[in-house]
């Protein structure tokens, strides 16, 4: 399976194959850990802003039963996602304590989980709640798990503004389950998620670039350097702003989310303006943290207020029948 | 893991993971019996049409 593979020591492959042939030593917890959480829980909160925002009629319960899939079927895609990454994976220090990494699940068994999940929640996605939100969900996880993963992560710097797509798409997922079809208001969720992706990651590869360059993951600080990543990390960030705001702008959210949405953005460019000036590089790793922590916080504050200005006004309603 | 002539014989650790493991198995297919169950009395006949 790839470049990491043949940096294995010959003892380090034995140790895999003997675990493979012992009892399972997984917990729970470890399973749990291969769903990768911490994603999943955005893609969870993002897909529920869909849902919520959508028009028409849905059962709560039904609604309940898309988020599960989605849920499950985002963590199919992590899951997948850390079985064909575990050789990389064990040279990052990021992720070197991963179960597959670390020895506490065999591959064999996170792909066995990783396929049994993301069947499942597909069909079940499929015959109680939308076929087109089943299609969607397949879809996200094919694109994740072997578009990016298999092929776009190890070739081109480009990979994660491509494979942003599938991070992006829990919205449509959400927004599908509710109304059989998709918006453009589930698009314009689509596309802030999509401009957003890049400037969160490159912030994060800005202090992760030797982890990167170990594992021979071609993130763009380790291929065009430092310098072109300010520059991008800015550039996106300008995008990213305006097109924040498009949902007030073209109607679809009120003033409240228009404002918020304005002084986000132009703190999203503020802090990547900082990323790009920084003299040092104490000065570059601190602004490269602040600004992916903030990123976090841009994503969750433009779509919380989606859900309070335009979703619980109208969905109070809707759920309460 | 100890191995002898009849086997492999888990350890008690492995043992009280595998229980947890099967523990998970079983809550996970409970949720999915009463989610069927509960969705079917929510569509009715109508669980066989359904939007694409």
């Amino acid at each position: 399976m790839s470049i990491a593979s043949e940096g294995l020591s010959s003892s380090a492959q034995t140790d895999k194959t003997d675990a493979r042939l012992e009892p399972s030593m997984a917990s729970v917890g470890d399973y749990i850990a291969l769903m990768k959480p911490r994603v999943m829980s955005l893609v969870v909160f993002t897909a529920l802003v869909g849902l919520v925002v959508a028009p028409g009629q849905l059962h709560p319960v039904i609604g309940f039963t898309a988020l599960l899939c989605i849920a499950v079927g985002a963590g199919a895609a992590g899951a997948l996602n850390m079985w064909y990454d575990a050789d990389v994976d064990a040279m990052m220090t990021r992720t070197a304590r991963r179960p597959i990494p670390a020895g506490r699940i065999a591959p064999g068994e996170a792909l066995g989980f990783g396929v049994t999940l993301a069947a499942f929640s597909i069909v079940i996605l499929g015959l109680l709640v939308s076929w087109l939100a089943a299609a969607l969900l397949a879809f996200t996880i094919f694109f994740y798990a072997v578009v990016y993963t298999m092929w776009l992560k190890r070739t081109t710097p480009q990979n994660i503004v491509i494979g942003g797509a599938a991070g992006a798409l829990p919205p449509v997922i959400g927004w599908a389950a509710a109304t059989g079809a998709v918006g453009i208001e589930a698009i314009l969720m689509f596309l802030i998620i999509f401009f957003w992706t890049p400037p969160h990651f490159w912030a994060l590869s800005l202090y992760r670039t030797s982890d990167y360059a170990r594992a021979g993951i071609p993130m763009l600080p380790v291929v065009a350097g430092e310098k072109e990543t300010r520059r991008q990390i800015l550039l996106y960030s300008v995008v990213l702003a305006p097109v924040g705001t498009a949902p007030w702008l073209l109607g679809y959210a009120g003033s409240l989310y228009g404002v918020s949405a304005i002084v986000a953005g132009l703190l999203m460019i503020g802090f990547a303006v900082r990323v790009r000036l920084a003299r040092d590089n104490a000065a570059l790793e601190q602004a490269a943290r602040h600004l992916f922590a903030y990123s976090i916080l841009y994503l969750f504050l433009l779509f919380a207020t989606l859900l309070v200005t335009h979703g619980l006004g109208s969905s109070f309603g809707r759920f309460g029948g | 893991m100890q191995q002898r002539e009849n086997g492999i014989v888990l350890t008690e650790e492995q043992k009280r993971r595998r229980r947890a493991r099967s523990l998970a198995i079983a809550l996970a297919l409970a949720i999915l019996v009463v989610l069927f169950y509960v969705v079917t009395l929510i569509k009715g006949p109508g669980l066989l049409n359904r939007p694409l």
